[in-house]
């Protein structure tokens, strides 16, 4: 048997100078072994290369607002966004009108942030969102309260990608779960048209959903009679999202061990109280990582509503690029519109993220 | 039993209400709607796409608002549909709008298996070519070989592809999806020459970083007239929608516009008068207000007028007249006379 003698002088050693402070971080994270260093030196000139005339092109060379000045020049123009920033994120809604959908999105964006968290999540707050809810209707719709009504079919922009993304995901997920414990039922009907729904809208694109919502359908239903631009896409894309989520929530179901259901079932409680109270709550909190990446995907698909010419965010800065006058300034405004996009997203992934580490229970 | 009955009644419920949209025409229905549907590009700077403010822009949407104008009296009573090329023409068979004013090329097969009408056209386009100075081509039958931007699934792309093989040219296509990158692509010299309908030619080259260096080659490859478009079997609608475009083009013909109108109907010429609604009959006939002719030019403007508001010499489009002038001027708008 060894005896450890600590010596008493050691302990008062500073560690060397290479193991802690900038040096050492550096040494630990960048430098340690000869493959690392050599990507980070590579890195670094990659970077040093592309970095420099980037920030030279997008801040120091570029226009800001004139209009005119910026052919010929050799920085970024985001005039074709500052001149045109009204019509890119409100599309055809009538000018001075156009304060509804801002307070609208702003109601939306203050209720989101409100509800993120999660001890303020009671019957006032439902409550509030069902308020919300509505009063984002009357402001976009009017005819109400003395608003001057605006048909849906002005309604264009970022109003319109967060309406059908918004909308499209609160709408999907619950259907995504009743199919998801339909195709789980013993019951041979229920569990044969939930596997066909999810296996007949998994095989198409969404592309195809929205032409069929846009093109086929139409025809289907007598002359004159229209349905909605706005609504057929919508439930095109709730439709698809839900047979995503439900084959995630199934995954997430399966996971559950037979214990609990059988332990479910030894308390008395019926299937309905089962899966309320014990195996969702399980089940939901496992498939959290997929299904957020599922609705931001679904989030990004909503601009595919392009192609039925729904004038979204991505149409209407499209748009604005096909006039000659800011025609080829398509890089600044597809990076405008990645920001927009970018931001939702990382919003979506942080709070999955953090509801995560706060269910987590360590099971 | 009851159940069955029930749905006796729903369906002959469906029918009788299918058979009654039916019997209505379109014109009746419009005007019971108050306002006109109108399915645009939206895209299309010069013939049809909304401005920095959300206002619609553009030869077709003036002709869209010149017939609304024709009904009610009033260019603004028109709701614009911004539509796809796949989506436009089922849109009007749907009955989702009333007529189709997109660019649409009138062609036999449209006609026809499409089931649509197509009135006067409103322009008449054709493909050509354009070239950097420095390739030094004088025709297009000297581009063999050559590397053609050309956007894909159009008529454009068949239309060149038809051409090259009929003269005994060889081509490489550079097929890219978006006009504006596609104008892009040909200016970084990704192609030797880009092809499109010559109206667009116009406008891309005054985007070129220095326009003086690109020429538009003079050959005119394809017949393209762009005219609106109704559905098959509502003669009385598609009077309107054809008389509409006519009666730009007369008023031009009889040198009335928008300013001048007002004093040209104290004017002693019989075609003025009638055509103008001073002497009555033309209106009653189509089932219109005796002063559609005049509400049109006054509101709208007469065709020339429309032409140089969108696409005319000052424009950034600044596309010719052309084959677009009256017949007297060399052109092909001719109207037939308004009795």
């Amino acid at each position: 048997m060894t005896v450890h003698v600590i010596d008493p002088a050691a302990e008062n050693l500073k560690p060397p100078a290479t193991s802690v402070g900038v040096v050492g971080w550096m040494r630990a994270n960048l430098f340690n072994g000869v493959f690392n260093s050599i990507l980070t030196v590579l890195t670094l000139i990659l970077l040093f290369q592309t970095l420099p005339p980037f920030i030279k092109w997008a801040f120091i060379d570029a226009h800001w607002l004139s209009g005119d000045a910026c052919r010929g020049a050799d920085g970024a123009c985001w005039s074709v966004i500052s001149n045109n920033l009204r019509f890119i994120v409100f599309g055809f809604y009538p000018h001075p009108e156009q304060w509804r959908p801002l307070l609208a999105m702003l109601l939306l964006v203050g209720l989101l942030f409100y509800s993120q968290n999660r001890s303020r999540w009671n019957k006032p707050l439902a409550w509030a969102w069902l308020v919300g809810l509505i009063s984002m209707g009357i402001l976009l719709k009017g005819g109400l309260l003395g608003l001057t009504a605006v048909e849906s079919t002005q309604w264009g922009g970022l109003p319109l990608t967060l309406l059908l993304s918004v909308f499209g995901l609160t709408a999907a997920y619950p259907l995504g779960v009743v199919l998801a414990l339909g195709r789980q039922s013993r019951m041979r009907v229920v569990q044969t048209l939930c596997v066909i729904y999810i296996e007949l809208i998994r095989g198409v694109p969404l592309i195809s959903l929205l032409f069929m919502s846009s093109v086929v359908f139409p025809l289907f239903l007598p002359e004159g009679v229209t349905l909605n631009k706005i609504l057929r896409a919508q439930v095109a894309i709730i439709l698809f999202t839900a047979a995503y989520i439900a084959e995630v929530v199934r995954g997430g179901l399966q996971a559950i061990p037979r214990g609990q259901y059988e332990a479910a079932e030894s308390m008395g409680l019926n299937y309905w109280q089962t899966m309320r109270l014990v195996i969702l709550p399980q089940a939901l909190k496992i498939v959290i990582p997929p299904s957020v990446s599922i609705l931001i995907s679904a989030f990004k698909d909503t601009s595919l509503v392009v192609i039925i010419a729904l004038f979204d965010l991505l149409k209407t800065t499209k748009s604005v690029l096909s006039d000659p006058q800011w025609m080829g300034f398509s890089a600044e405004a597809y990076i405008f519109v990645a920001v927009v996009y970018f931001v939702c997203c990382f919003f979506m992934s942080n709070y999955s993220r953090r509801l995560e580490k706060e269910l987590d229970t360590s099971l | 039993m009851l159940l069955r009955k029930l749905i006796a009644l729903l369906v002959c419920a469906l029918v009788l209400g299918l058979t009654g949209t039916l019997w209505a025409g379109t014109l009746d229905d419009v005007r019971a709607k108050g306002f006109v549907q109108v399915g645009v590009n939206g895209d299309l700077f010069g013939f049809g796409k909304p401005d920095a403010k959300g206002v619609w822009k553009g030869l077709d949407v003036d002709t869209g608002r010149a017939i609304a104008t024709a009904i009610f009296g009033d260019p603004s009573k028109v709701k614009f549909i911004p539509l796809t090329a796949v989506t436009r023409f089922t849109a009007l068979q749907s009955g989702e709008i009333d007529v189709l004013c997109r660019n649409a090329t009138r062609t036999l097969g449209r006609e026809t298996a499409l089931g649509l009408n197509f009135a006067q056209p409103n322009y008449y386009d054709g493909q050509g070519f354009l070239i950097p100075k420095s390739l030094g081509v004088k025709s297009a039958k000297e581009l063999d070989g050559a590397a053609v931007c050309v956007l894909p699934g159009t008529t454009t792309e068949l239309n060149v592809a038809d051409y090259f093989r009929s003269n005994g040219l060889k081509m490489k296509p550079v097929v890219i999806e978006n006009t504006a990158e596609l104008a892009k692509a040909f200016f970084a010299g990704r192609c030797d020459c880009l092809t499109s309908d010559a109206s667009q030619l116009a406008g891309t080259r005054a985007v070129a970083p220095n326009p003086d260096d690109y020429i538009i080659l003079p050959e005119i490859i394809s017949k393209e007239p762009l005219a609106p478009a109704v559905r098959h079997g509502d003669d009385q609608w598609y009077d309107v929608v054809n008389m509409t475009v006519l009666a730009l083009i007369n008023a031009e013909e009889l040198g009335i516009t928008s300013q001048n109108v007002d004093e040209m109907l104290k004017s002693k010429d019989p075609k003025v008068q009638r055509f103008l609604g001073v002497s009555p009959g033309n209106g009653k006939a189509l089932g219109l207000d005796e002063k559609f002719a005049y509400n049109i030019i006054k509101q709208v403007g007469n065709y020339g007028e429309i032409f140089e508001r969108n696409v005319g010499k000052n424009t950034p489009l600044g596309i010719e007249r052309g084959l677009n002038a009256l017949w007297t001027d060399g052109g092909l708008m001719y109207s037939p006379p308004f009795k």
